[in-house]
């Protein structure tokens, strides 16, 4: 039996060890916000994070976790600032690739919170969009990383997001 | 476009409009213009459910708007379009409008998505029935606010007349409203006057976006069905001809949760050789189907490579007597016999994935006799009678339910991928989620077809054009996939894809022009060719702007200024009502604003340049105007080309939605640099060579160049936005790689090699 904390929550899963998180996420969890895109780990529809630090759980086996904290995009709650910027931007189309590239985002802002254009590009270079809604992306980024203090936290490695502490969401 | 007479004629058989009150609210629906209850009153009719209306829209009690699309949403923002169009006429207040995607019931008419041809399509009818609307709201406002109804207009939400107002809940609340129009009533409604528009072309967000920042959008990958098992399919090794001759699972056993296999047998014969691997998780079913052992006899085109279908396509373009004229205008064999100056050229593209990040799936559960599909699919109409062949049922006995599309880009015109899924759940009698991986996603991609064009411009003995002869080969989407859509040749010998030609047709005033398009027969048997984001403008495009780019060149003029000068909208060119209102003009028009806009002319650092192109896609009948100039640099030692800024100007009439136009037009403008620099695969033994991101590489955030992109402001009738601004960005990337190094670029896509090669 595998444990992990699931955005704040224990869970424990029987499913074969080299069982990527992704489908654990989706389906046993049935967390369906991130995405399966590619399977190797290049185009970031999965990006969760793991320990505050991002990851691409479809080629992340559960076996990897232990008792680890994964926070996905549900674990969110719709409270970052950054789910706000997207909306104001307007930045996705489709949809499909956003859960994983608001991840990758929170997870850049957490760690950096006024990050430069390259930084914010080197960053986020790993998450296609099909759609390529990338402008949009990077200027939503821009603006929460410049606007608001609200956001520029001091980074502990302890803390598995900047949203601990005020993360009502469960489980749904 | 015949595909298009098609679906209007569908679309606009003889039905009633009904206005009706209804124990819930208001309701609009269009309903056939039935004999038998025709003297019925519409709320009596709509109260009774003597039929199943197609409910546009309706209003509750509360003043809730709801309205129902029949449109796939697959980063459009396509209801928002549509409903904004409705709602203007109707007055509401925004706040209060929401949008539902409806299922394939066959009331709501022909489904399909694709073309760009959503809002052009939807304008008046949707506007019609918003001012219909309007107009009983006010007749019974009036009613109630004892004021003549000319006195009254809508706003907000509200009737308002002079000082006094209602709003619509309380007029629905209070009154009863009953009223028919006839089709020839209906008709009579015009679009509002342009000044009078409080939501059409005024910014707005789109009502999809929220749900797709929270995870809470849902696509057909999350469809969950009680009882269901997971399914991978295994793709065979050539998409026509292949037989499983042995299935050997004793592997697969091992993996946990494995359920079995399924060897289907596909009446529509869509399928040929396939096996589906179930389990009861989706992990399970991908570690089973990679465990079993399969023995197949290929089909003939097993060895099949890309060289063999560029070789085909360069036979096809030679030999004059191939293919079908789809242009034929003077007599460009005179003009050749004639010429004192000819130059020809040859312009290639690669084979191209569609790549949706979402994998085509589908869920599929028979209950009642009823085959439910669970999936995103952009024309549902094409599809559905292939399903029920398949599955043995008769049409009305299928229903596809809509989600969220994780990228369409015409991949999801196809809707083979249900097939399969179908064909499992009715073997083992249990509802199938089956998924395809990514590289199964690209294996069974219908691919855009590999192309060969060949042009030859001639000049008579004062060095004036006399005339462009032009042919294109490639492998139809259209003739596979719905070949009763595929128009005459204009000498009516034959039939054309006019979606693989669409753009040899151009705007510029020539004295002789011919087009041929030819069918590359060995792509057709090789794999299903798809229609692919722009389609074929998206590919002849390539080849008519760069080779413009040559011929102006060869006179020694300024690329703007020689297709200035060809923009002469006269004769054929001068466009018509209602949508192509001004011809070549406004293509003239946009091609020096953009011009003035990139300073086109200025004195560029060494191994830069700019380079123009112009696009009038999808369709002469359905023209939304754009130019673009790219300014590239090029490193002349390594041959990389780095595209610093692409500055358009687009013309696509009014402008429903400018933001979600905006968001549409970046994304077509880097999918054309994507196709330009980043993308491209081959086929080899039958199938695509790259299959996932390891070594397909479509454009990642740092090469996203500067985007300089602006719409003239007018109030024609809407064109489309989804597909033209990809258009004219590779032509104008080559052009502009011409400009900086001279090296003239005739494949797609362009590499490195390819350039160092040439400078």
């Amino acid at each position: 039996m595998i444990t992990f904390t699931l955005n704040g929550k224990k869970m424990s899963t029987d499913a074969p060890k080299d069982t990527p998180l992704l489908w654990i996420i989706r389906d046993e969890f049935g967390l369906k916000g991130t995405k399966f895109g590619c399977g190797i780990a290049m185009c970031g529809a999965c990006t969760v994070h793991l320990n505050g630090s991002p990851v691409r759980s479809c080629s992340l086996p559960i076996s990897a976790l232990d008792g680890g904290k994964i926070t996905t995009i549900e674990g969110l709650g719709n409270k970052h600032p950054l789910q706000k910027a997207w909306v104001e931007h307007q930045v996705p189309q489709c949809g499909y690739c956003q859960s994983g590239q608001i991840m990758q985002a929170t997870a850049l802002l957490a760690t950096n919170a006024n990050p430069s254009d390259a930084e914010i590009v080197n960053h986020m270079n790993g998450n296609l969009c099909r759609c390529m809604s990338y402008k949009r992306i990077k200027e939503a980024i821009k603006q929460v990383s410049s606007a608001s203090a609200s956001v520029v936290e001091i980074y502990d490695p302890k803390r598995e997001s900047i949203l601990e502490g005020n993360n009502q969401q469960g489980v749904v | 476009m015949t595909r298009l007479n098609k679906t209007e004629k569908i679309q606009q058989s003889r039905r009633n409009f009904l206005i009706g009150t209804l124990r819930t609210g208001l309701v609009m629906a269009f309903a056939p213009a039935m004999t038998a209850y025709s003297s019925e009153s519409a709320a009596t009719s709509l109260n009774k459910k003597r039929f199943s209306p197609t409910v546009w829209f309706e209003i509750d009690q509360s003043g809730s708007i709801l309205i129902n699309i029949s449109r796939a949403e697959m980063g459009q923002h396509v209801g928002t379009a549509i409903a904004r169009i409705v709602a203007d006429e109707l007055g509401a207040d925004w706040d209060n409008v929401s949008i539902k995607h409806v299922d394939t019931d066959p009331k709501w008419g022909y489904m399909v998505t694709g073309g760009s041809w959503s809002v052009w399509q939807s304008y008046l009818p949707m506007s019609q029935a918003g001012a219909a609307g309007r107009t009983v709201l006010i007749e019974a406002a009036a009613k109630l606010l004892q004021v003549q109804a000319s006195d009254c207009k809508t706003q907000d939400s509200h009737v308002v007349c002079g000082d006094k107002s209602i709003s619509f809940a309380d007029i629905i609340s209070q009154g009863s409203i009953d009223r028919t129009f006839s089709a020839e009533e209906l008709a009579l409604f015009t679009p509002k006057d342009p000044k009078t528009r409080q939501l059409i072309a005024k910014p707005s967000n789109a009502l999809d976006v929220p749900a797709k920042t929270t995870g809470t959008a849902k696509y057909g990958l999350d469809v969950e069905i009680p009882g269901m098992v997971y399914a991978r399919p295994l793709i065979p090794p050539t998409r026509y001809g292949s037989r499983v001759l042995k299935v050997n699972d004793t592997k697969a056993t091992k993996v946990k949760g494995y359920l079995g296999y399924e060897i289907l047998q596909d009446p529509s014969n869509i399928l040929q050789g396939w096996v589906s691997v179930l389990a009861d998780t989706y992990f399970g079913a991908i570690q089973a189907a990679q465990a079993m052992n399969v023995e197949y006899q290929a089909g003939e085109t097993a060895n099949v490579s890309e060289q063999d279908l560029i070789d085909e396509g360069e036979k096809l373009v030679a030999d004059k007597t191939s293919g079908g004229r789809f242009v034929d205008h003077g007599d460009i064999d005179k003009a050749s016999a004639e010429a004192k100056k000819s130059i020809d050229s040859t312009y290639k593209t690669s084979s191209v994935l569609h790549f949706a990040l979402e994998p085509v799936n589908a869920a599929v559960e028979f209950k009642d006799g009823i085959c439910h599909v669970h999936t995103g699919n952009q024309w549902q109409s094409l599809f559905l009678p292939v399903v029920a062949k398949s599955v043995g049922l008769t049409d009305d006995k299928v229903i596809i339910h809509q989600y969220y599309l994780g990228g369409g880009f015409g991949r999801r015109l196809a809707g083979d991928y249900m097939i399969p899924a179908a064909l499992t759940a009715k073997a083992i009698g249990k509802p199938v989620k089956l998924v395809f991986t990514r590289e199964d996603d690209s294996r069974f991609d219908c691919i855009r077809s590999p192309s060969v064009q060949h042009f030859a411009a001639y000049w008579d003995g004062d060095n004036a054009l006399q005339g462009i002869d032009h042919a294109a080969a490639a492998g139809w989407p259209t003739l596979t996939m719905a070949p009763g859509f595929m128009p005459d040749s204009v000498d009516k010998k034959t039939k054309v894809d006019s979606f693989s030609i669409s753009g040899a047709d151009h705007w510029y005033s020539l004295n002789n022009h011919r087009v041929r398009a030819i069918n590359n027969t060995l792509a057709q048997k090789t794999f299903v060719p798809g229609w692919l984001r722009a389609v074929g403008p998206g590919w002849i495009a390539w080849g008519v702007e760069s080779f413009m780019d040559e011929v102006a060149h060869a006179q020694n003029v300024d690329p703007v200024d020689f297709r200035m000068k060809l923009l002469d909208a006269k004769g054929k060119n001068s466009g018509s009502e209602p949508v192509a209102v001004g011809g070549a003009k406004r293509l003239s028009h946009v091609l020096n604003e953009t011009k003035i806009k990139s300073d086109w002319g200025k004195t560029l650092p060494k191994n830069e340049g700019l380079g123009v192109a112009i696009a009038a896609g999808q369709e002469r009948t359905m023209p939304t105007w754009s130019a673009c100039v790219a300014h590239v640099r090029v490193n002349p030692k390594t041959g990389e080309v780095k595209v610093l800024k692409l500055t358009s100007v687009m013309d696509c009439g009014t402008v429903v939605h400018p933001d979600g136009a905006l968001a549409q037009t970046e994304g077509a403008m880097l999918w054309g640099l994507s196709l330009a620099l980043h993308e491209g695969t081959a086929i080899k033994d039958g199938q695509v060579a790259d299959t996932n991101l390891n070594s397909y590489t479509p454009l990642r955030m740092a090469d996203v160049p500067e985007l300089d992109i602006s719409f003239v402001e007018n109030t024609e009738a809407p064109t489309g936005l989804g597909e033209p601004g990809l258009i004219a960005v590779a032509p104008a990337i080559g052009n502009a790689i011409y400009n900086a190094v001279g090296a003239r670029m005739r494949d797609l896509p362009i590499t490195p090699k390819a350039v160092k090669a040439l400078i």
